[in-house]
Formats: C-alpha cells, structure tokens, sequence
C-alpha cells in the first residue's frame, strides 16, 4: 500500500479511537467538573460494560443485532446502577475530600476488577458486530461497523451537549458545578446531582466499552488503558471543559492511531504520557481551558 | 501533642529493633523469610510516609522511585558485573536524582494534579523499562545469579542468599532507615515539614522556604525508597518491571494508611498486617485484590488515621 491511503487507514482507526475516547473522557469530566473528584475507577466502568456487553449479547440468541442493541441498553444501566451505589455507599459518607476519594476509587478499582477476574475469567472474549458489511473504498474495505460506531459517538456527544446546554436538568449541574453553596441555597438537591452526574459518568464509559467490544474483545484488563488515555484527554482539554474534552479526544485518538501504525506503540504511549505530563505541569489549566477559579 | 522525655521515644525504637533481631532465632524459616521481604518493604513504606504522612503530598508514583533502585542496583550487578555496595549505592543514587527532577517538575503542581503528574511519570518510567527490554528484561525480568550477591569483606564474605544473613542485612536496612526518619521529623526541618502540612500558605508567610523543603523532602523520600528497592534487588536476586506498575505506586499508600499516616512505626506494622493478610488468604482464595479493595475503602471510611494513628489520638499522645 502507498503512504497515501495508508495514512487514510491509520486516520480512520484514529478517528474510532477518538470516538471512544471522547465518550469516556465525557464521563471522567463530566464527574471531575461537576463533583470536583477523580474517578479512579473510571476505567473499570468501562469494563465492566463491556463484559456485562459480552454476557448479555450471548444469553440472547437470535440475530447478533438483537444482542447487541439489549446490551447497549441493559449494560450501561447495570453500570450506572453500580456506579450509583458506589456514590452513595462510600463516596457521599467522605464528603467528596479529594484524596480520601481517590483511594476510595483506586478501592473500587481493586474490586472490580478481581470480581470481573472471578466471574467472567482471564480470556478476552469477542462480541459478533450488529452489522457485518464492509465498504469498499478505491484503496481497501473498511468495516462499516467502524465508521457506524463513529457516528454513534458523534450523536451521543450531541445529545449530551443539549442536555447540558437546553435542558433544566443541563442547567441544574451546571449550577452545581458552578457553585455548591449557593446551588442549594436555591433549593437544588446538590447530593442526589452528585449522584446522578456519578451515575451518567460511568454510563458513558460503559456506552462507550459496548460500541467497542466487537472490534476488539472484552478483558477483565481492559480499563487500564481508557483511564490513562481519559486522563490525558481531560488534561489536554482542561478540567471540566465539555468541548476541550471532545477537540483533546480527536486530537490524541487521530495522532495515537497515526504514530502507532508508524512507530513502536509503546513509544507513542511515552511520548504523550510525557508530553501531558509537561502540559499539566506547565500549563495546569489545559491547553483549551480556562484558569482555574 | 503532649511531650515526651527524648529517652523514652529512643528507647521504643531501639526495643522494636531489638524484637525484630530476636525473632530472626525463633521464627520459623519460612516466616523468617518473610519477614526479610517485610522489613525491606517497609522501608518503603517509611519512604512513602515521609512524604504523604509528614508533609502531607499524595504521590502516586512512587513506584518509580522504587524500581530506580531496584533496576539501578540490579542491572550494575547484572550487566556490568558490579560487587553489591557499589550497587547498592548506585541504586540509591538513582533514586535520588530521580526524585530531584521529578521534584523540580512535579512540584510545580500541588493537589489532585500533583497525584496525576506523578502517575503520568511513573507510568512514563514503567514503559521505559518496557521498551529497553533488551537491557532490563522487560515483563519477563531478570534474576540475579548467586555469586554475583556475594560480598566479600577482607577475607570473610556474606552470602545474601543465606536466610540469616538475609534477614539481619534487612534488619540493618531497616534500622538505619526508622533510625534516620525518627531524627529526621523530630528535627527542625521535620517541624518545617509538619508546617506545611498543616498550612502551607502561613509557613511561607513565617519566611520559610516552602518549595526548597519540599523538594529536599522528595529527594529523600525517594532515596529512601531506591534504598528499598535496590535492597530488594540484591536480597531477593529478582528484578521485574511489575515492580513499577501502578499497582506498587499504591501498595505503601495503602500500608501507610492502614499503619497510620505520620507515625514512625505505622510503615512497619501496615506492612506487616498487609502481608500477613495476602499471605493467609491466598491459601484458599487467588482474590488477593479483592482485599486491598476492600481494605482501602474501609480504612478511608473508618479508619481514616490507621492503627497507629488512633493509638496515639486515644492513649499515646508522644508517640512520634
């Protein structure tokens, strides 16, 4: 293949990267923003998601498509619900104090992850696609699942935008996120919003580990590398800024896909897990955000 | 805090070292062992607390710290064939310029970001180790040979293969190191230190320094825990990148947490609760994680100062 369309292939992969990445990166900002924690366990949702996606698609026989659609449904509602629990079990009693939070979430990460090691086992299993066509370019054929789940991704960000911007609920968070205090001097239930925008976080993730999973397969592991690579996002995009998260995911998705066909994808890893580091440390407020009230 | 004669604080250490060199003649030899691996990850644990428990900063990544030991130590020995001191000094050295310039950088950060950058660091130095596979071994490690842990004194030389010889350098590691932090916090600098924790913004104001005792507190912090690594890798012959995974960066938090935060002792007796924990239940369940999840949730829910920590909240207030 020449560079040309080799390029095109690598910017396609980049592009489902991102698409995935920004979904989860929504999720840990969308919670970094309005709760003022790090999630942890961020990952693990994402996980979790795609090994309940795993488990529902195959306890439903029929056409793939039927599977899949009862497991983008089902499994990010079972991963809110944890997720949900979680807050109001341990979070809430700590009083959202962001260290105590943290080694609460890394807990959480402990858990899940040995309970997904226990339950589903060590072996990556794969999820059939809903639809297996592929389109044929001048070039190569390229999977039409991929480029659906790129649109998907772009519909889900939409909405969620909308939300945050058209609706009262939008307008509530954004309040909360603005200004505890005063957001429940004027009545807003702040601890049932911090429990909601908890919940939601980790359904985007799962939203995101379901569209995934058929191309590449669920593992009780596979949360580490989304949490890293949503940390570099919503580092890059600025602690709580919806559209830097979106701009930071295309940017490190599209140059990940590129310089991993290119170069050693361990390299790749280095270069931006340093390159981050350095932005965070000179620039703590992102490349996109504002400075920090 | 109520204070205590210097004679009884000293006299409570040396005690607890004194114990320690005892049960060396009655454990059993497989907890004779153990308690090698302990001591030598306790000191890790001293390292850690010297940072997050006296001035108060959440690293997690301390991991790096420890790997630049080990790797410092155990590569000199493997692939240049260096004897053990030289080695084990090379670890610490690593370590400690290290931590300088991730202290220079680092610390430019503070709160959640300072915990974020010292991950992306020690994720960073992790994957290093993966990509120079060629030199370090990579995921599949190196083991370091017995001859080449031998050290020979004058005429006379120490086998660090041998169980009690093993045990009593550990111990020594030990030793110097609870020794040092105990004089250490009760220094001026360490009352500094304990400042800044507490408000960081009025001890500037006060006229101290706060950037540079920060700093000097990171570099010895993670020499102290080079220290530990690099013992490690000469005591145990294994070098492996597991050891600067996430998971090790989380480990000392976890033992300093449950021993107490700022105490002198609460390294040893996290460690050693932990061990003891992982060691007992493996026997019937592989879901060792599942524990130290667990573990970390209930601690920072109910027991947010660690064992030692309450002890002194309830009866020993002196207790350094």
């Amino acid at each position: 293949m020449h560079f040309g369309p080799h390029l095109l292939l690598a910017a396609l992969e980049g592009l489902v990267t991102s698409a995935v990445l920004a979904l989860t990166a929504l999720g840990l900002s969308l919670v970094f923003g309005v709760m003022r924690i790090v999630n942890v366990a961020h990952g693990e949702f994402f996980m979790l998601g795609a090994v309940l996606a795993w488990a529902i698609s195959t306890a439903i026989s029929g056409h793939p498509a039927v599977g899949f659609v009862a497991a983008l449904v089902i499994a990010p509602l079972l991963v809110g619900l944890v997720a949900f629990l979680a807050e109001w079990l341990v979070l809430r009693r700590l009083n959202y104090n962001p260290e105590g939070t943290i080694v609460a979430t890394i807990g959480m990460l402990y858990i899940i992850q040995q309970l997904a090691l226990t339950f589903y086992g060590p072996e990556a299993r794969p999820v059939e696609p809903p639809l297996n066509y592929r389109i044929l370019l001048p070039w190569f054929g390229y999977s039409g699942y991929k480029l659906s789940v790129i649109a998907a991704s772009a519909v889900l960000l939409v909405i969620t935008w909308l939300v945050l911007t058209r609706t009262k609920i939008g307008l509530i968070m954004r309040a909360t996120q603005y200004d505890r205090e005063t957001a429940q001097a004027f009545g807003i239930p702040v601890e049932r919003v911090y429990a909601g925008v908890f919940a939601i976080g980790a359904m985007l993730a799962a939203i995101a580990a379901v569209l995934i999973v058929p191309i590449s397969q669920a593992h009780y592991l596979m949360g580490q590398d989304p949490l890293l690579l949503s940390f570099i996002v919503v580092i890059i995009g600025g602690l709580g800024s919806l559209r830097g998260t979106v701009v930071a995911a295309i940017l490190i998705g599209l140059s990940d896909g590129i310089v991993s066909v290119f170069f050693s994808p361990t390299l790749a890893k280095i270069i931006a897990t340093l390159v981050v580091a350095m932005v965070l440390v000179f620039r703590p407020q992102g490349l996109f955000g504002t400075a920090a009230r | 805090m109520k204070d205590a004669s210097p004679a009884k604080i000293y006299a409570l250490h040396i005690g607890v070292i004194a114990l320690l060199f005892a049960l060396n003649f009655v454990l059993p030899d497989y907890h004779q062992g153990l308690f090698a691996r302990i001591m030598a990850l306790a000191v890790f644990a001293m390292g850690y607390n010297l940072l997050f428990g006296y001035v108060g900063l959440l690293s997690l990544g301390h991991a790096m710290f420890f790997s630049a030991g080990l790797y410092g130590a155990g590569l000199a020995v493997y692939q240049l064939g260096w004897g053990v001191p030289e080695a084990f000094v090379a670890g610490v050295a690593c370590g400690a310029l290290l931590a300088l310039v991730i202290g220079l950088l680092a610390l430019r950060t503070s709160g959640v970001a300072f915990m974020i950058v010292t991950m992306m660091f020690a994720q960073v130095f992790y994957l290093l180790i993966l990509y120079f596979a060629a030199w370090t071994g990579g995921d599949q490690g190196l083991v370091i040979q017995q001859p080449s842990r031998i050290i020979a004194i004058g005429g006379a030389s120490l086998d660090l293969t041998n169980p009690t010889v093993r045990y009593m350098s550990a111990l020594a590691l030990f030793s110097v190191v609870l020794l040092i932090t105990l004089v250490l916090v009760r220094s001026r600098f360490g009352r500094v230190l304990v400042a800044i924790r507490e408000n960081e913004e009025r001890t500037k104001m006060l006229g101290y320094d706060t950037v540079a005792n920060k700093l000097v507190a990171v570099v010895a912090s993670g020499a102290i825990c080079a220290a530990s690594g690099a013992a490690y890798a000469l005591l145990f012959g294994y070098i492996g990148s597991s050891f600067a995974s996430v998971q090790y960066s989380i480990l000392p938090l976890l033992w300093v947490l449950l021993g107490g935060a700022a105490t002198i002792l609460g390294p040893l007796i996290g460690t050693l609760f932990m061990y003891y924990v992982t060691d007992i239940t493996s026997g019937f369940t592989s879901a060792y994680l599942l524990i130290v999840g667990v573990a970390l949730i209930l601690l920072v829910l109910f027991f947010p100062k660690g064992v030692l920590g309450s002890v002194r909240q309830r009866w020993l207030g002196w207790l350094p």
